[in-house]
């Protein structure tokens, strides 16, 4: 059966991928975020996911506002990045696992989350940055299935909503016959906002109260309206969606083993945090 | 959703449907080609799009916050804002109205 190791959550702002073409890792702008990764590294060789589910938000490079899907499941047997427009580098193509799509599309429509179903999807800078910070050599050892999240067009899928999709996710992949490893992945976040005369507001408290229940408490975090959201973590705080939907689709117990915090990178508050599925066995033996 | 958070424009269906041609036009620009006949003939390129005279104009002056409140979402404006080179520092400057080291100094400042 197929099994859930754990998530990640990481921002995913478009010049990181530029600071990578750059090899800017090591500048000091840049180096408190990447060595924030180097236990990620770890976590990942020791780990050895076959497939990762990721959940982020398109920015417009697959969705328009013509057809604007509120979860979108990708079915293809390969992602490829494109040019977004704003000059940074394209990422190489990600390889799908069409079969466990499937699997996820009947399950999670069965469960009442009737999704939009793509075979053919191009993935942004929220899919492929991420994919970029796990694997710095830039070979993808694992095949994806990603699942966006609309933070573009108002209404937006509440906190809430997103947190019980994950757990459908779970679910799902839970009852999948083949025996893989499966990595859970949330994108974007935290506090920033792009747009407006509020632009560039960032809030560290609750960023970190964020982090703080993500683990343990996410019901806590998932309690916040859309708008209460943009309040507390600005215009595109909301991709936290993102991270509910990676919560969600762990168990109910997980253990934050890693989290790197640090403002800003580029307008935003860049996180990134790893949580390990436990099981109940191993919450009894502890 | 009701609009009350300062310097905030939630992009709602109000804002989508005013906005759709400029968003339009700024979601083509994920095309080099479409870069360049916007900068080869940029009134050319916004009467295609069919942008409305505030829009036009909004685009004309490089106005952010203009573009905003005709509808411009700010993912597909970033696109447009890459034409001239600028990022979202240099666009977050412009709209909160200080100079892109004062904007930077007070990203850092957020973090500490």
């Amino acid at each position: 059966m197929a099994r859930i190791i754990g998530g990640i959550a990481t921002t995913h702002v478009p010049s990181i991928g530029q600071a990578i073409a750059d090899k800017k890792q090591n500048d000091p702008y840049w180096s408190p975020f990447f060595r924030g990764f180097d236990y990620v590294h770890y976590w990942l060789a020791r780990e050895k996911p076959d497939v990762a589910v990721v959940f982020y938000n398109d920015h417009g490079l697959n969705f328009f506002l013509d057809k604007m899907p509120t979860f979108a499941v990708g079915a293809a047997a390969e992602y490829c990045n494109e040019d977004e427009g704003w000059g940074i580098p394209v990422s190489r193509a990600v390889k799908g696992d069409p079969a466990l799509s499937w699997h996820l599309i009947n399950r999670l429509v069965a469960d009442e989350f009737d999704i939009t179903m793509c075979q053919k999807m191009l993935v942004d800078h929220a899919l492929t940055i991420p994919m970029a910070l796990m694997w710095p050599n830039q070979k993808w050892p694992v095949k994806v299935v990603p699942i966006a999240i609309n933070t573009v067009q108002h209404p937006l899928p509440s906190m809430a909503r997103c947190l019980k999709l994950g757990r459908s996710v779970g679910r799902a992949i839970q009852s999948y016959p083949e025996d893989l490893r499966v990595l859970i992945v949330g994108t974007g976040g935290l506090s920033h906002q792009l747009d407006g005369k509020r632009a560039g507001f960032i809030n560290k408290e609750f960023d970190k109260l964020c982090m703080d229940k993500l683990a343990s408490e996410p019901d806590v975090l998932a309690n916040y309206s859309i708008h209460d959201w943009i309040e507390e973590s600005g215009a595109q705080g909301v991709e936290f969606v993102n991270w509910m939907a990676m919560r969600g689709a762990l168990n109910a117990r997980v253990a934050e083993v890693h989290r790197n915090y640090h403002v800003p990178i580029s307008n935003t508050a860049a996180a990134t945090v790893v949580l390990e599925n436990r099981t109940e066995a191993e919450v009894r033996a502890a | 959703m009701v609009q009350d958070i300062p310097g905030t424009t939630v992009f709602d269906g109000g804002q989508a449907q005013k906005g759709y041609a400029l968003n339009a036009m700024c979601y083509s620009f994920n095309s080099a080609d479409a870069r360049a006949a916007f900068l080869a003939d940029e009134d050319a390129y916004c009467r295609k799009f069919g942008l409305n005279e505030e829009q036009r104009s909004a685009v004309k002056r490089r106005d952010v916050l203009a573009m905003i409140e005709a509808g411009g979402n700010i993912y597909y404006l970033a696109k447009l804002a890459g034409i001239f080179g600028l990022n979202v520092q240099d666009v977050g400057a412009q709209q909160t109205g200080v100079t892109v080291d004062e904007f930077k100094a007070k990203l850092a400042a957020a973090g500490r």
